[in-house]
Protein backbone atom coordinates (compact mmCIF):
# COMPACT_ATOMS: atom_id res chain seq x y z
CA UNK A 1 0.00 0.00 0.00
CA UNK A 2 1.31 3.89 -1.34
CA UNK A 3 0.73 6.21 1.84
CA UNK A 4 2.54 9.75 0.67
CA UNK A 5 1.39 11.13 4.33
CA UNK A 6 3.83 11.79 6.51
CA UNK A 7 2.64 12.38 10.16
CA UNK A 8 5.19 15.94 10.80
CA UNK A 9 6.36 18.61 9.04
CA UNK A 10 9.98 18.00 10.51
CA UNK A 11 9.88 14.43 8.49
CA UNK A 12 8.51 15.81 5.50
CA UNK A 13 11.63 17.68 5.09
CA UNK A 14 14.21 15.93 6.82
CA UNK A 15 15.96 15.11 3.19
CA UNK A 16 17.09 18.68 2.93
CA UNK A 17 20.37 19.44 2.09
CA UNK A 18 22.47 22.71 2.36
CA UNK A 19 22.67 24.26 -1.03
CA UNK A 20 19.60 22.79 -2.69
CA UNK A 21 17.31 24.74 -5.04
CA UNK A 22 13.72 25.12 -3.60
CA UNK A 23 10.42 26.36 -5.08
CA UNK A 24 8.16 27.74 -2.69
CA UNK A 25 4.46 28.14 -3.77
CA UNK A 26 2.80 31.50 -3.38
CA UNK A 27 1.44 34.69 -4.94
CA UNK A 28 2.24 36.83 -1.79
CA UNK A 29 0.83 34.95 1.05
CA UNK A 30 -2.30 33.23 -0.59
CA UNK A 31 -1.04 29.57 -1.21
CA UNK A 32 2.58 30.04 0.36
CA UNK A 33 2.92 26.78 2.50
CA UNK A 34 4.37 28.96 5.81
CA UNK A 35 4.33 25.90 8.38
CA UNK A 36 6.83 23.33 5.93
CA UNK A 37 9.34 26.86 5.74
CA UNK A 38 9.37 26.66 9.38
CA UNK A 39 9.78 23.06 9.39
CA UNK A 40 12.40 24.46 6.63
CA UNK A 41 14.18 26.70 9.25
CA UNK A 42 14.02 23.99 12.13
CA UNK A 43 15.95 21.49 9.85
CA UNK A 44 18.38 24.27 9.73
CA UNK A 45 19.27 23.34 6.08
CA UNK A 46 21.52 26.68 4.20
CA UNK A 47 23.01 28.14 1.10
CA UNK A 48 19.76 27.55 -0.24
CA UNK A 49 17.96 28.51 -3.60
CA UNK A 50 14.79 30.06 -3.86
CA UNK A 51 12.62 29.98 -6.68
CA UNK A 52 9.19 31.56 -5.73
CA UNK A 53 7.00 34.74 -7.32
CA UNK A 54 7.82 36.89 -3.66
CA UNK A 55 10.82 37.44 -1.94
CA UNK A 56 8.86 36.94 1.37
CA UNK A 57 6.81 40.03 3.04
CA UNK A 58 6.68 40.67 7.27
CA UNK A 59 8.15 38.25 9.17
CA UNK A 60 6.33 34.92 7.88
CA UNK A 61 7.36 32.35 5.06
CA UNK A 62 10.41 33.40 2.65
CA UNK A 63 11.08 36.72 4.73
CA UNK A 64 11.08 34.31 7.63
CA UNK A 65 14.12 32.05 5.90
CA UNK A 66 15.61 35.01 4.45
CA UNK A 67 16.14 36.63 7.91
CA UNK A 68 17.43 33.20 9.51
CA UNK A 69 20.25 33.42 6.81
CA UNK A 70 19.45 30.44 4.77
CA UNK A 71 19.13 31.44 1.46
CA UNK A 72 21.99 32.32 -1.29
CA UNK A 73 19.95 33.40 -3.98
CA UNK A 74 16.49 34.05 -4.79
CA UNK A 75 14.47 33.59 -8.57
CA UNK A 76 11.67 35.75 -8.59
CA UNK A 77 9.64 37.75 -10.40
CA UNK A 78 8.12 40.92 -7.68
CA UNK A 79 10.66 40.93 -4.75
CA UNK A 80 10.22 44.81 -3.82
CA UNK A 81 7.05 44.80 -1.84
CA UNK A 82 5.69 47.39 1.32
CA UNK A 83 6.82 44.58 4.21
CA UNK A 84 10.35 43.07 2.17
CA UNK A 85 12.60 44.09 4.45
CA UNK A 86 14.59 41.45 5.42
CA UNK A 87 15.10 40.50 1.15
CA UNK A 88 15.80 44.53 0.88
CA UNK A 89 17.92 44.58 3.66
CA UNK A 90 20.20 41.85 2.51
CA UNK A 91 19.91 42.69 -0.87
CA UNK A 92 21.37 45.69 -0.48
CA UNK A 93 24.12 44.31 2.00
CA UNK A 94 25.21 41.88 -1.04
CA UNK A 95 24.49 39.52 0.81
CA UNK A 96 22.09 37.27 -1.55
CA UNK A 97 21.62 37.14 -5.31
CA UNK A 98 18.91 38.37 -7.52
CA UNK A 99 17.77 36.52 -10.66
CA UNK A 100 15.33 38.92 -11.94
CA UNK A 101 12.62 37.34 -14.15
CA UNK A 102 8.87 38.23 -15.85
CA UNK A 103 6.25 36.47 -14.08
CA UNK A 104 4.92 34.69 -17.10
CA UNK A 105 8.62 33.44 -18.19
CA UNK A 106 9.21 32.06 -14.54
CA UNK A 107 5.85 30.40 -14.87
CA UNK A 108 6.77 28.94 -18.68
CA UNK A 109 10.45 27.81 -17.37
CA UNK A 110 8.92 25.78 -14.78
CA UNK A 111 6.44 24.05 -17.00
CA UNK A 112 9.02 23.42 -19.35
CA UNK A 113 11.06 22.02 -17.04
CA UNK A 114 7.98 20.19 -15.86
CA UNK A 115 7.29 18.97 -19.44
CA UNK A 116 10.96 18.00 -19.96
CA UNK A 117 11.40 20.45 -22.22
CA UNK A 118 15.73 21.77 -22.99
CA UNK A 119 14.22 25.14 -23.34
CA UNK A 120 11.73 27.86 -25.10
CA UNK A 121 11.42 30.50 -27.16
CA UNK A 122 9.57 33.38 -25.53
CA UNK A 123 8.10 36.80 -26.42
CA UNK A 124 8.03 38.36 -22.77
CA UNK A 125 11.46 40.46 -21.91
CA UNK A 126 12.51 40.35 -25.70
CA UNK A 127 14.51 44.11 -26.41
CA UNK A 128 14.38 44.71 -22.55
CA UNK A 129 17.14 44.49 -19.95
CA UNK A 130 16.01 41.43 -18.55
CA UNK A 131 17.18 39.73 -22.28
CA UNK A 132 20.31 41.12 -21.90
CA UNK A 133 22.96 38.67 -23.49
CA UNK A 134 20.71 36.03 -23.95
CA UNK A 135 19.54 34.39 -27.23
CA UNK A 136 17.33 35.56 -29.55
CA UNK A 137 15.42 34.07 -32.84
CA UNK A 138 12.68 35.30 -35.23
CA UNK A 139 9.85 33.30 -35.87
CA UNK A 140 7.07 34.04 -38.03
CA UNK A 141 8.13 37.52 -37.64
CA UNK A 142 7.83 37.74 -34.26
CA UNK A 143 10.86 37.81 -32.15
CA UNK A 144 11.57 35.53 -29.29
CA UNK A 145 14.08 35.16 -26.16
CA UNK A 146 15.27 32.07 -25.67
CA UNK A 147 14.69 31.19 -21.96
CA UNK A 148 16.23 27.69 -19.95
CA UNK A 149 13.93 25.51 -17.67
CA UNK A 150 13.57 25.96 -13.67
CA UNK A 151 14.45 22.66 -11.95
CA UNK A 152 14.70 22.26 -8.58
CA UNK A 153 15.53 19.81 -5.94
CA UNK A 154 12.55 20.34 -3.69
CA UNK A 155 9.20 22.03 -4.02
CA UNK A 156 7.24 23.08 -1.35
CA UNK A 157 3.32 23.41 -1.73
CA UNK A 158 0.34 24.08 0.13
CA UNK A 159 -3.31 22.91 -1.50
CA UNK A 160 -6.20 22.15 0.13
CA UNK A 161 -6.73 18.61 0.07
CA UNK A 162 -4.88 15.68 -0.58
CA UNK A 163 -5.28 12.02 -0.54
CA UNK A 164 -2.54 9.42 0.40
CA UNK A 165 -1.71 8.82 -3.45
CA UNK A 166 -0.88 12.44 -3.32
CA UNK A 167 -3.82 13.85 -5.58
CA UNK A 168 -4.74 17.43 -5.00
CA UNK A 169 -6.67 20.71 -5.09
CA UNK A 170 -6.43 23.90 -3.65
CA UNK A 171 -8.73 26.62 -2.89
CA UNK A 172 -8.81 29.89 -5.04
CA UNK A 173 -6.04 31.26 -6.13
CA UNK A 174 -3.69 29.76 -3.47
CA UNK A 175 -3.77 27.47 -6.39
CA UNK A 176 -1.54 30.26 -8.41
CA UNK A 177 2.54 28.20 -8.82
CA UNK A 178 1.08 25.22 -6.58
CA UNK A 179 0.62 22.47 -9.80
CA UNK A 180 3.33 23.84 -12.54
CA UNK A 181 5.75 23.47 -9.32
CA UNK A 182 4.64 20.17 -8.01
CA UNK A 183 6.13 19.32 -11.66
CA UNK A 184 9.14 20.73 -11.42
CA UNK A 185 10.88 19.26 -8.84
CA UNK A 186 12.84 16.28 -8.13
CA UNK A 187 10.81 15.67 -4.77
CA UNK A 188 7.13 17.65 -4.29
CA UNK A 189 6.14 18.08 -0.81
CA UNK A 190 2.79 19.50 0.24
CA UNK A 191 0.49 21.52 3.17
CA UNK A 192 -3.04 20.34 2.98
CA UNK A 193 -5.35 21.43 5.69
CA UNK A 194 -7.08 18.37 4.92
CA UNK A 195 -6.64 14.17 4.16
CA UNK A 196 -9.30 12.79 2.90
CA UNK A 197 -9.97 8.69 1.79
CA UNK A 198 -9.10 7.46 -1.90
CA UNK A 199 -11.80 8.21 -3.99
CA UNK A 200 -13.24 11.64 -2.51
CA UNK A 201 -11.56 13.78 -4.57
CA UNK A 202 -13.66 14.14 -7.89
CA UNK A 203 -11.39 12.50 -10.80
CA UNK A 204 -12.43 15.37 -12.93
CA UNK A 205 -11.62 18.03 -10.61
CA UNK A 206 -8.02 16.73 -9.30
CA UNK A 207 -5.60 19.66 -10.25
CA UNK A 208 -2.63 17.54 -9.66
CA UNK A 209 -2.87 13.99 -10.00
CA UNK A 210 -0.44 12.38 -7.18
CA UNK A 211 2.26 11.22 -10.27
CA UNK A 212 3.73 14.38 -9.23
CA UNK A 213 3.55 14.76 -5.49
CA UNK A 214 6.35 12.84 -3.69
CA UNK A 215 4.78 13.27 0.10
CA UNK A 216 2.09 15.24 2.21
CA UNK A 217 1.77 16.69 5.53
CA UNK A 218 -1.26 18.30 7.02
CA UNK A 219 -1.55 20.88 9.15
CA UNK A 220 -4.76 22.38 10.76
CA UNK A 221 -6.50 19.61 12.22
CA UNK A 222 -8.40 17.11 10.73
CA UNK A 223 -12.31 18.58 11.23
CA UNK A 224 -15.16 15.97 11.64
CA UNK A 225 -16.01 14.54 8.05
CA UNK A 226 -19.42 17.02 7.43
CA UNK A 227 -22.29 14.74 6.71
CA UNK A 228 -24.04 16.02 3.59
CA UNK B 1 -7.89 74.19 -19.09
CA UNK B 2 -9.29 71.51 -17.09
CA UNK B 3 -6.94 68.82 -16.36
CA UNK B 4 -9.25 65.09 -15.49
CA UNK B 5 -8.74 64.19 -12.22
CA UNK B 6 -7.81 60.05 -11.51
CA UNK B 7 -11.83 59.20 -11.51
CA UNK B 8 -12.51 60.72 -14.83
CA UNK B 9 -9.02 59.38 -15.73
CA UNK B 10 -10.56 56.29 -14.90
CA UNK B 11 -14.29 56.98 -16.46
CA UNK B 12 -12.42 57.75 -19.65
CA UNK B 13 -10.52 53.95 -20.27
CA UNK B 14 -13.53 52.46 -19.40
CA UNK B 15 -15.94 53.96 -22.02
CA UNK B 16 -12.98 52.42 -24.67
CA UNK B 17 -13.67 48.64 -22.91
CA UNK B 18 -16.52 46.84 -24.99
CA UNK B 19 -19.01 44.11 -23.65
CA UNK B 20 -17.51 40.74 -23.71
CA UNK B 21 -13.50 42.01 -23.47
CA UNK B 22 -11.44 40.31 -21.33
CA UNK B 23 -9.29 42.78 -19.88
CA UNK B 24 -6.42 42.95 -17.09
CA UNK B 25 -5.88 45.78 -14.76
CA UNK B 26 -2.88 46.50 -13.88
CA UNK B 27 -1.94 47.80 -9.78
CA UNK B 28 -2.37 50.99 -8.82
CA UNK B 29 -4.50 53.35 -11.41
CA UNK B 30 -5.61 50.98 -13.51
CA UNK B 31 -7.55 49.10 -10.84
CA UNK B 32 -9.91 51.75 -10.70
CA UNK B 33 -11.20 51.49 -13.62
CA UNK B 34 -13.43 48.25 -12.94
CA UNK B 35 -15.45 51.07 -10.71
CA UNK B 36 -16.69 52.60 -14.01
CA UNK B 37 -17.56 49.70 -16.53
CA UNK B 38 -21.35 49.87 -16.79
CA UNK B 39 -22.56 46.87 -14.44
CA UNK B 40 -25.47 45.77 -16.71
CA UNK B 41 -22.56 44.97 -19.36
CA UNK B 42 -20.53 41.75 -19.01
CA UNK B 43 -16.47 42.56 -19.14
CA UNK B 44 -14.40 40.28 -18.18
CA UNK B 45 -11.35 41.00 -15.58
CA UNK B 46 -8.46 38.86 -15.32
CA UNK B 47 -6.49 39.10 -12.68
CA UNK B 48 -2.72 37.35 -13.16
CA UNK B 49 -2.58 35.04 -10.03
CA UNK B 50 -5.33 33.35 -11.34
CA UNK B 51 -8.40 34.50 -11.53
CA UNK B 52 -11.21 35.65 -14.49
CA UNK B 53 -14.41 37.15 -13.54
CA UNK B 54 -12.81 39.31 -10.87
CA UNK B 55 -16.01 41.13 -8.90
CA UNK B 56 -15.31 44.18 -6.73
CA UNK B 57 -13.81 44.56 -3.17
CA UNK B 58 -16.05 42.31 -0.33
CA UNK B 59 -17.16 43.84 2.64
CA UNK B 60 -14.86 43.27 5.82
CA UNK B 61 -16.92 40.24 7.43
CA UNK B 62 -16.06 38.58 3.90
CA UNK B 63 -12.57 38.93 2.91
CA UNK B 64 -10.88 35.97 2.04
CA UNK B 65 -6.86 35.87 1.65
CA UNK B 66 -7.08 33.17 -0.51
CA UNK B 67 -9.18 35.44 -2.75
CA UNK B 68 -6.79 38.55 -3.51
CA UNK B 69 -6.02 40.43 -6.81
CA UNK B 70 -2.37 41.06 -8.33
CA UNK B 71 -2.13 44.14 -6.51
CA UNK B 72 -2.86 41.47 -2.65
CA UNK B 73 -5.68 43.27 -2.09
CA UNK B 74 -9.14 41.14 -1.28
CA UNK B 75 -11.79 40.65 -4.16
CA UNK B 76 -14.38 38.28 -5.28
CA UNK B 77 -15.36 36.20 -7.50
CA UNK B 78 -18.46 36.77 -9.53
CA UNK B 79 -20.82 34.00 -10.63
CA UNK B 80 -19.07 32.17 -13.44
CA UNK B 81 -16.23 32.74 -12.63
CA UNK B 82 -12.61 30.39 -12.20
CA UNK B 83 -9.81 30.04 -10.84
CA UNK B 84 -6.34 28.50 -12.51
CA UNK B 85 -2.93 28.26 -11.95
CA UNK B 86 -0.15 30.28 -13.14
CA UNK B 87 1.18 28.70 -16.24
CA UNK B 88 -2.86 29.16 -17.89
CA UNK B 89 -2.83 32.87 -16.42
CA UNK B 90 0.47 33.93 -18.23
CA UNK B 91 -0.73 31.50 -21.70
CA UNK B 92 -3.73 34.12 -21.32
CA UNK B 93 -2.03 37.10 -21.57
CA UNK B 94 1.08 35.82 -23.72
CA UNK B 95 -0.96 33.83 -26.20
CA UNK B 96 -3.19 36.86 -27.34
CA UNK B 97 -6.37 35.95 -25.44
CA UNK B 98 -6.38 39.09 -23.33
CA UNK B 99 -7.85 41.94 -25.41
CA UNK B 100 -7.04 44.41 -23.01
CA UNK B 101 -4.63 45.27 -20.54
CA UNK B 102 -4.85 48.92 -18.61
CA UNK B 103 -1.00 49.63 -17.43
CA UNK B 104 0.24 52.52 -15.75
CA UNK B 105 3.74 54.04 -16.91
CA UNK B 106 7.06 55.98 -16.13
CA UNK B 107 7.59 56.62 -20.18
CA UNK B 108 5.41 55.95 -23.49
CA UNK B 109 7.60 56.21 -26.99
CA UNK B 110 5.20 57.76 -29.52
CA UNK B 111 6.05 54.23 -31.56
CA UNK B 112 4.53 52.87 -28.66
CA UNK B 113 7.59 51.13 -26.64
CA UNK B 114 6.78 51.06 -22.91
CA UNK B 115 8.76 51.77 -19.84
CA UNK B 116 7.36 50.95 -16.81
CA UNK B 117 9.10 48.75 -14.31
CA UNK B 118 12.26 50.19 -13.27
CA UNK B 119 13.43 53.74 -13.36
CA UNK B 120 17.14 52.67 -13.48
CA UNK B 121 18.26 53.91 -10.24
CA UNK B 122 21.53 52.49 -9.04
CA UNK B 123 20.51 51.45 -5.41
CA UNK B 124 16.71 50.47 -6.94
CA UNK B 125 15.72 47.10 -6.46
CA UNK B 126 14.40 46.17 -9.37
CA UNK B 127 10.45 44.57 -9.78
CA UNK B 128 9.12 43.37 -12.83
CA UNK B 129 6.21 40.91 -11.98
CA UNK B 130 3.51 40.45 -14.99
CA UNK B 131 3.91 43.70 -16.67
CA UNK B 132 6.61 42.55 -19.32
CA UNK B 133 4.35 39.59 -20.16
CA UNK B 134 1.36 41.92 -20.07
CA UNK B 135 2.95 44.52 -22.47
CA UNK B 136 3.50 42.20 -25.24
CA UNK B 137 0.48 39.62 -24.60
CA UNK B 138 -2.69 41.77 -24.36
CA UNK B 139 -4.31 42.34 -27.91
CA UNK B 140 -4.63 46.08 -26.98
CA UNK B 141 -2.28 47.64 -24.23
CA UNK B 142 -3.93 51.02 -22.77
CA UNK B 143 -1.79 53.14 -20.85
CA UNK B 144 -2.83 55.33 -18.42
CA UNK B 145 -0.85 57.81 -16.67
CA UNK B 146 -0.40 61.72 -15.86
CA UNK B 147 1.24 63.55 -18.88
CA UNK B 148 3.60 65.46 -17.09
CA UNK B 149 6.21 64.21 -14.15
CA UNK B 150 5.84 66.44 -11.11
CA UNK B 151 8.77 68.74 -12.79
CA UNK B 152 6.63 69.33 -15.95
CA UNK B 153 8.76 66.50 -17.96
CA UNK B 154 6.23 65.01 -20.71
CA UNK B 155 6.27 61.01 -19.99
CA UNK B 156 4.95 61.08 -23.39
CA UNK B 157 8.56 60.76 -25.07
CA UNK B 158 10.34 60.46 -28.78
CA UNK B 159 12.38 57.70 -27.07
CA UNK B 160 12.23 56.03 -23.39
CA UNK B 161 15.19 56.95 -21.55
CA UNK B 162 13.79 54.38 -18.59
CA UNK B 163 14.76 50.70 -19.10
CA UNK B 164 11.84 49.29 -21.49
CA UNK B 165 9.02 46.35 -20.31
CA UNK B 166 8.11 46.03 -23.96
CA UNK B 167 8.51 47.72 -27.78
CA UNK B 168 6.12 48.76 -29.85
CA UNK B 169 3.68 47.45 -27.73
CA UNK B 170 0.89 50.12 -26.60
CA UNK B 171 -1.75 51.51 -28.69
CA UNK B 172 -3.28 54.23 -26.52
CA UNK B 173 -2.35 56.54 -24.03
CA UNK B 174 -4.88 58.04 -21.34
CA UNK B 175 -3.59 61.56 -19.76
CA UNK B 176 -4.91 63.68 -17.27
CA UNK B 177 -4.57 66.41 -20.44
CA UNK B 178 -5.14 64.40 -23.23
CA UNK B 179 -6.06 60.69 -24.79
CA UNK B 180 -3.15 59.71 -27.90
CA UNK B 181 -2.93 56.59 -30.07
CA UNK B 182 0.63 55.93 -30.41
CA UNK B 183 2.14 53.14 -33.03
CA UNK B 184 4.30 52.70 -36.14
CA UNK B 185 2.88 56.39 -37.53
CA UNK B 186 3.70 58.14 -34.23
CA UNK B 187 1.73 59.49 -32.00
CA UNK B 188 -2.18 61.24 -32.88
CA UNK B 189 -4.16 63.06 -30.40
CA UNK B 190 -7.53 61.45 -30.41
CA UNK B 191 -8.99 64.04 -27.59
CA UNK B 192 -8.20 67.02 -25.67
CA UNK B 193 -9.64 68.62 -22.12
CA UNK B 194 -11.67 72.10 -23.06
CA UNK B 195 -9.08 74.98 -23.07
CA UNK B 196 -5.89 73.08 -24.15
CA UNK B 197 -4.97 73.06 -28.41
CA UNK B 198 -2.83 71.05 -30.74
CA UNK B 199 -0.01 73.45 -30.38
CA UNK B 200 -0.01 74.25 -26.77
CA UNK B 201 -0.29 70.00 -26.27
CA UNK B 202 3.17 69.78 -28.55
CA UNK B 203 4.79 72.81 -26.69
CA UNK B 204 4.11 70.70 -23.22
CA UNK B 205 5.30 67.01 -24.83
CA UNK B 206 8.18 68.51 -27.13
CA UNK B 207 6.78 65.90 -29.34
CA UNK B 208 5.52 65.42 -33.18
CA UNK B 209 2.30 64.94 -32.64
CA UNK B 210 -0.64 64.94 -35.56
CA UNK B 211 -5.04 65.64 -34.80
CA UNK B 212 -6.34 62.29 -35.25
Amino acid sequence: MINKIVTSMKEAVADLKDGASIMISGFGDAGSPHELIEAVIEHGATDLTIISNNAGAGENGIAALIKANRVRKVICSFPRQAASHHFDARYRAGEIELELVPQGNLAARIQAAGAGLGAIFTPTGYGTLLAEGKETREIDGRNYVLEYPIHADFALIKALSGDRWGNLVYRKVARNFGPIMAMAAKTTIVQVSEVVELGTLDPECIVTPGIFVNRLVRTAPQRAAIAA
Amino acid sequence: MQRLNREAMAARVAKDIPEGAYVNLGIGLPTMVANFLPKEKDVFLQSENGLLGMGPAPADEDVDWDLINAGKQPVTLLAGGAYFHHGDSFAMMRGGHIDICVLGAFQVSVRGDLANWHTGAPDAIPAVGGAMDLAIGAKQVFVMMDLLTKTGESKLVETCTYPLTGLACVSRVYTDLAVFEVGPNGARVIEMVEGLTLDGLRELTKVPLEAA
